[in-house]
């Protein structure tokens, strides 16, 4: 079992959403995210999907995809050079004094901003890999049990400008 | 020049050379129906169910290599249209299905008979849409009877609610339609072609696995040689029967969990494993891992999904069979394999697949069918008689078998050979059911007396849901649970054996067929099979029911017992398991 990235560009229509999550779910594909949106082209949407498989089910999944009239090219990512990027923003309620100057700290350390804050709430924004969140979120909820509301975008990913030769 | 869009479809179905149209009406379909009002050429079949409307279309696809067309309306006869759709697409039938809907303004109102038929049908056809604007209906059909047909052929569904029907608008169907997200693979790679003859040429127990896309190409011919040619003999699965003729001297037998054994032993025993146009189904494998143990394994197929899913393959070949048969015929060589041939043919002749019981019969009465009729469309339902058909049945050229092979939809046989015989008004079409399953839509009766198509309806009758029944017996300890037809109320609580007392069968299909307007016979005998079956052929308007009453507990042998790999057979009673 290991992480995969696959991006797709599908035709950027009703039902498209539905076609490629129903076919995940419908096949008993694991599915950690999915983002979507337009493109430079409008008439077609880019998806970025991460999942967790087994080598035989990935070429399945890959395949399956490919076959789905909606879907123009399936990019296999995860050994290409990429940016992978999430956005997520995380609230934390009831905070003492205490701990706003220390949410105020990890901002310095992490690549966290403070988006927002008053005397009890701080809003934290944090843009960086899907790993890199999972680890914030793990320091959060220690640290403010209970107090933290997370909102994940999930990832988007594009090829590096730069390919290995 | 503008035109309704109802009018539009019309034009779309004459452009498409459809002359069959199966179709039945309702509030969300009516404008349709009135821009069907007196067209010439287009025969349109109302059935009396839509289920039984879409297997008649998926017949007379199968039957025809044309593309069947559905109209039905919205909601209800949408959902209704659900199992043929999935029976179709699993079966790589090329159908387009116009649904009704309500109007545009009242999508998702929970509007009177409105349903997202194209959310609930999306996982089971190749292509869902709902046509929401008028200048988009021209393509969007053209590209439902483009996606149906080629590649690896399938269901689409065009949804078209009533504002789009109603609208005027451009008269245009285009000639043809970009489909950029679809390309499919059907020209043959020159290397993997090499690579999988290296492969044979190297055999010493090679063997062809033939499946329904060499039907489904049209192949059939090309498959005969390419087997004669090479020397190298042939197992089909059920839907790849009759692909070459059932008593050719190469021919080997079906495999799978009701294959023969001389077929089920070729695949266990070869060293090459050719396989065409077959997803390797749980049913033909048996336990997974277990499958042909000592064979490299070359695999063709138009669906690169379907390689490598089920079974491992050595040689992957995307390409249309047609195409790829005909490169292998090409560069093909005779093979010295015939040793190998003919130890599969003296297993073929000593384990031939049989009925013991010396009654009346299931295999005596399809011998009897193979004896008197020459040509010959014949479809099954579900369960001991598809089983019994797959075995005992003589195909080729001229005598096709439809049959649900993915689905196992019961109810599929007596509408689809309604549909095939529309498609196939020269030859002979008989249906082979079961007493269950041609009660699921014996009102399709009507359809056939109705339209004067003297199709040939053998209900095989034994008061049980056979096959299950089978497995009751085998496999979990005689407990007839749910499965005695005869079974009512002042039966006892729990049941192991038929006996004299069984309450009577019902319905009376002999009356049920003659209230129909149908002709009928009841068959007890052995000696009366033959009869029946000729007065049924000489029938030229009028469709004939015969019910053979069979042995309550006749038995499919030999079978794979559950989880067993191919080798391990059970024969009959009397050998034992193997």
């Amino acid at each position: 079992m290991k992480k995969r990235w696959v991006c797709l560009f599908v035709e950027n229509e009703v039902g498209v959403l539905a076609r490629i999550s129903g076919l995940f779910a419908g096949k008993a594909y694991n599915l950690n995210s999915l983002t979507v949106g337009p493109t430079e082209d409008e008439t077609i949407s880019r998806m970025t999907i991460s999942l967790t498989s087994d080598d035989r089910t990935f070429e399945q999944v890959k395949k399956q995809l490919n076959r789905a009239v909606e879907v123009i090219k399936v990019l296999d990512l995860t050994e290409e050079p990429v940016h992978r990027k999430e956005l997520m923003f995380v609230k934390i309620h009831s905070c003492s004094e205490n701990e706003i100057r220390d949410l105020f700290r990890i901002a310095q350390v992490y690549p966290v901003k403070i988006l927002d804050y008053d005397f009890q709430t701080v809003l934290l924004e944090s843009l960086q890999t899907e790993e890199g969140n999972d680890g914030l979120i793990c320091l959060l909820k220690k640290n403010f049990p209970g107090r933290a509301e997370i909102v994940r975008g999930g990832s988007v990913a594009v090829g590096a400008v730069l390919q290995s030769p | 020049m503008e035109m309704l869009g109802s009018e539009l479809l019309v034009k779309a179905l004459l452009a498409e050379g459809v002359d069959t149209l199966f179709a039945y009406p309702g509030g969300q379909a009516i404008d349709l129906f009135h821009a069907l009002y007196g067209v010439q050429g287009l025969n349109v079949v109302l059935p009396r169910h839509e289920q039984g409307l879409i297997h008649a279309a998926d017949g007379y696809a199968r039957s025809t290599g044309k593309v069947g067309v559905c109209l039905v309306t919205s909601g209800p006869g949408a959902t209704n249209l659900v199992t043929g759709i999935a029976t179709a697409n699993y079966d790589s039938v090329p159908l387009v299905c116009f649904t009704g809907q309500v109007p545009t303004s009242l999508i998702g109102n929970d509007a009177f008979q409105e349903v997202d038929i194209v959310g609930i049908t999306r996982s089971i056809c190749k292509y869902a849409v709902t046509v929401r604007k008028r200048e988009d209906l021209g393509p969007i059909i053209k590209k439902a009877f483009t996606l149906a047909r080629t590649g690896r052929p399938g269901v689409v569904v065009v949804d078209l609610p009533k504002d789009i029907q109603q609208a005027r608008g451009d008269d245009g169907y285009p000639d043809q339609v970009r489909i950029r997200g679809y390309k499919p693979n059907l020209a043959v790679h020159p290397g993997q072609v090499k690579k999988a003859l290296e492969l044979l040429r190297g055999a010493k127990r090679p063997l062809f696995l033939v499946g329904g896309g060499v039907l489904i190409a049209h192949a059939g011919r090309e498959m005969t040689r390419l087997s004669e040619k090479t020397g190298v003999p042939v197992v089909t699965t059920i839907m790849g029967k009759g692909t070459i003729p059932t008593g050719h001297p190469l021919y080997i037998g079906n495999l799978g969990i009701h294959g023969s054994y001389a077929a089920n032993q070729a695949v266990s025993n070869c060293d090459v494993l050719f396989s065409i146009g077959t997803r390797f189904n749980d049913r033909i494998t048996g336990r997974a891992g277990t499958f042909a143990p000592n064979a490299s394994i070359v695999h063709i197929d138009v669906d690169p999904a379907s390689i490598s899913r089920n079974i491992a393959v050595d040689v992957p070949i995307v390409a249309d069979a047609k195409n790829a048969i005909e490169a292998l015929l090409d560069q093909a060589e005779p093979l010295p394999v015939e040793e190998w041939a003919g130890r599969l043919r003296q297993l073929r002749e000593e384990y031939p697949v049989s009925v013991k019981n010396p009654e009346i019969n299931p295999q005596a009465i399809l011998e009897k069918i193979n004896q008197v009729f020459d040509r010959a469309v014949i479809t099954t339902d579900v369960g001991q008689n598809q089983m019994w058909a797959a075995q005992f049945l003589d195909l080729g050229e001229e005598k096709q078998m439809l049959t649900s092979g993915g689905l196992g939809t019961m109810g599929y046989g007596l509408p689809a050979a309604i549909g095939a015989k529309l498609g196939n008004p020269k030859k002979d079409v008989i249906a082979v059911c079961g007493d269950g399953g041609v009660q699921m839509n014996i009102q399709e009766l009507a359809t056939a007396v109705l339209y004067e198509l003297p199709v040939i309806v053998c209900i095989f009758n034994n008061g049980y849901l056979g096959n299950v029944r089978q497995w009751q017996e085998m496999f979990y300890d005689r407990h007839y649970s749910g499965t005695c037809m005869r079974r009512r109320k002042s039966c006892p609580p729990v049941c192991d054996a038929p006996g004299k007392k069984c309450p009577p069968y019902l319905p009376d299909f002999i009356r049920l067929a003659e209230s129909y307007g149908a002709k009928a016979i009841r068959v007890t005998r052995m000696e009366e099979v033959e009869p029946a079956l000729r007065r049924a052929r000489e029938e030229k308007m009028v469709p004939t029911v015969l019910e053979f009453v069979i042995q309550r507990e006749e038995n499919v042998l030999p079978i794979v017992p559950p989880g067993k790999c191919l080798d391990q057979m059970i024969l009959g009673s009397e050998e034992g398991e193997r």
